[in-house]
């Protein structure tokens, strides 16, 4: 079960008649249970208080303030958040991000998902092949990979090359043409579809051969039989790779860093969401106007998830 | 490359009915078709990563006009310069990422497998709420805890060390590997520790000599993907090391767009080159791993 059915499906409750015995060893191993229970999870506590939920209550104080760490910080009200909504470099930051995400992250998923049903069951070589399409999502994170990236799509760079060597003379400058820059991390995106696409290989592992065998003796074409069968039973996992993707996405920050040197540029057309928080935080030290920006994501993902949540009803199929 | 072909699919010895009949001639057109498409997206893939290892031992002029992927002879001039280029020589840096993932991959193994056992095998109070909200901070970006840390961090005079990087592993920080053992966990049958128990075991002990030795292929996939997180982070320590004695590998590595603003792409790539070959050969030998446990956590 994954975790997002996890979440959907949590319930308590386990309502058993027992014997006044059977109760008093019941809670005797209980109360063991529970001292284990909290001495093992001792660190964990630790940490939600101390660097997840302390700087989470922190952070929205913050937010109410004018901080550049130097001075304590100042009671400003919601000013932070009054700014933020005539702050346009802000709201084009989230244009950048919203494009980024609402076009590469189905466009990832829609790759991984077509190369795992390429790669059924009873492949020749299907190893080999998972593990070239797997290679660039373990290393697209990196700063070197970025890098590379810069490089390939620079006005004498890599791809340049590759279309002069096909007769297409170009001397566009991708990386720092603003109409294009964007697309480059967009790609660069699509290009590490390995790892949702693991899941969906594993996923599609599950689906019982005999469903799509009745499914032939019927008759049923092999788009019948994908659009009836494959899509509803791989539906969980497509919401799971879909919620995880764009929590990721909203939160990219190295390839768009890297790629436009730090400045987000050019024009700012590669100005994510997490770079200008970045430079607001920690390029300008106003700390309390970066908590704010860091609470306004919160809630963009919050509401995303909880939109999916609720959307998922409508196309996600549990087969239990 | 014989590793990546030999590597095993994870469900590969479950025993799957034949494919049924088709007929030959259609069937072998169509795995053709199937296997020249996948070649084809195979050479896109690997292509840009193949340019960067060639153009690691080319003259830095040469790789601009070279978009193939054959040497003329092999410099090496781009490893020895880039090695010395930035204020240390690169080991340094190296050095500076490998204390850093030796000490998160043990905080994470550390205190990740305590919670996850204590999730999956022990009753206790609120266990159910306790578990949303450890599912609940998978998804909470790390923007919304990053500005008050930092305060915390710098205060506590952490910055430009490797306090901040390394710590929060060793408070279970990393949920995602909480959850993934506690998948594991229940896949593992309860009679084993119930025998545990009744031989009078307490869940320390059923914890070390039990359960421990039956999470290998957890433990394996949570160090395999905190060293290629943890290798790759950049966010992170460009915030906690301003100090260029303390940066790590991609830190130091961005260096090269900064001080040589684009120039020496040479020296450049063979750092590249150089900060990949960890990462490749992580991802050579922990495949198996790494794939099954991607499937756990997706799978159903």
């Amino acid at each position: 079960m994954s975790a997002i059915s996890e979440l959907s499906t949590l319930r308590s409750g386990r309502g058993r008649a027992r014997t006044p015995q059977e109760k008093a060893a019941l809670r005797r191993e209980n109360n063991r249970d529970n001292k284990a229970a909290y001495l093992f999870l001792a660190p964990w506590f630790l940490g939600l208080a101390v660097i997840t939920i302390g700087p989470m209550l922190a952070s929205l104080y913050l937010s109410f303030t004018k901080y550049s760490l130097l001075q304590p910080p100042e009671w400003i009200g919601v000013q932070n958040y009054v700014d933020m909504l005539n702050d346009d470099r802000l709201h084009h930051s989230l244009k950048v991000t919203f494009t980024y995400v609402v076009v590469g992250v189905p466009l990832q998923l829609a790759f991984a998902l077509a190369v795992a049903i390429v790669l059924d069951r009873g492949m020749r070589g299907l190893a080999l092949y998972r593990s070239i399409f797997y290679l660039p999502s373990m290393l697209g994170g990196s700063v070197a990979i970025a890098l590379l990236w810069r490089q390939m799509f620079g006005t004498e760079g890599l791809v340049n090359q590759l279309l002069g060597a096909v007769g297409v003379q170009t001397s566009i400058g991708w990386v720092s043409d603003p109409s294009y820059a964007l697309w480059t991390i967009i790609l660069l995106h699509v290009w590490t579809f390995g790892s949702p696409m693991v899941i969906f290989l594993a996923g599609l592992r599950q689906i019982p051969v005999m469903y799509h065998e009745a499914a032939a003796v019927d008759g049923a074409t092999r788009w019948t039989r994908f659009r009836r069968i494959t899509l509803p039973l791989l539906s969980p996992i497509i919401f799971f790779n879909l919620v995880l993707q764009l929590i990721n996405a909203f939160q990219s920050f190295t390839q768009a860093f890297v790629v436009s040197g730090g400045t987000g540029g050019p024009a700012d057309s590669t100005m994510f969401y997490s770079l200008y928080l970045y430079q607001k935080g920690f390029g300008q030290f106003e700390m309390g106007y970066a908590a704010a920006m860091a609470w306004l994501l919160v809630l963009i993902v919050g509401v995303l998830t909880a939109l999916n949540f609720l959307l998922s009803r409508f196309w996600v199929f549990y087969d239990d | 490359m014989t590793d990546l072909q030999e590597s095993p699919a994870p469900l590969a010895a479950v025993p799957q009915p034949p494919a049924p009949r088709r007929r030959p001639g259609r069937s072998l057109a169509r795995s053709t078709v199937k296997h020249l498409v996948l070649i084809a997206v195979s050479v896109v893939m690997i292509y840009p990563l193949l340019w960067l290892l060639v153009s690691s031992f080319r003259p830095t002029d040469v790789i601009f006009r070279t978009p193939g992927l054959w040497i003329n002879g092999l410099v090496l001039e781009n490893y020895t310069g880039g090695w010395t280029a930035l204020a240390q020589p690169f080991g340094h840096y190296i050095v500076n990422s490998a204390i850093v993932v030796v000490g998160a991959v043990a905080g994470n193994l550390f205190a990740c497998s305590l919670a996850a056992y204590a999730f999956a095998r022990c009753r206790f109070r609120f266990r159910t709420l306790w578990f949303a909200i450890m599912l609940i901070t998978v998804m909470v970006p790390i923007h919304v805890v990053l500005v008050p840390q930092y305060i915390l961090f710098n205060n506590l005079g952490w910055t430009n060390t490797f306090v901040p990087l390394i710590l929060p592993k060793f408070l279970a920080t990393d949920s995602f590997f909480i959850f993934l053992m506690v998948q594991f966990i229940r896949g593992i049958p309860r009679e084993l520790d119930e025998a545990a128990r009744i031989d009078g075991c307490g869940h320390g002990r059923i914890f070390l000599r039990v359960m421990l030795p039956l999470m290998g292929p957890a433990l394996a996939t949570t160090a395999i993907f905190t060293f290629i997180w943890t290798w790759s982070d950049f966010f992170t320590p460009l915030i906690y090391l301003t100090d260029p004695n303390a940066y790590t590998v991609p830190v130091a590595l961005k260096q090269f767009l900064d001080a040589t603003s684009g120039s020496n792409w040479g020296a450049m790539f063979a750092m590249s080159i150089v900060t990949l070959v960890p990462l490749f050969l992580v991802f050579l030998f922990g495949q198996r791993f790494l794939v099954k446990g991607i499937a756990t956590t997706g799978g159903k």
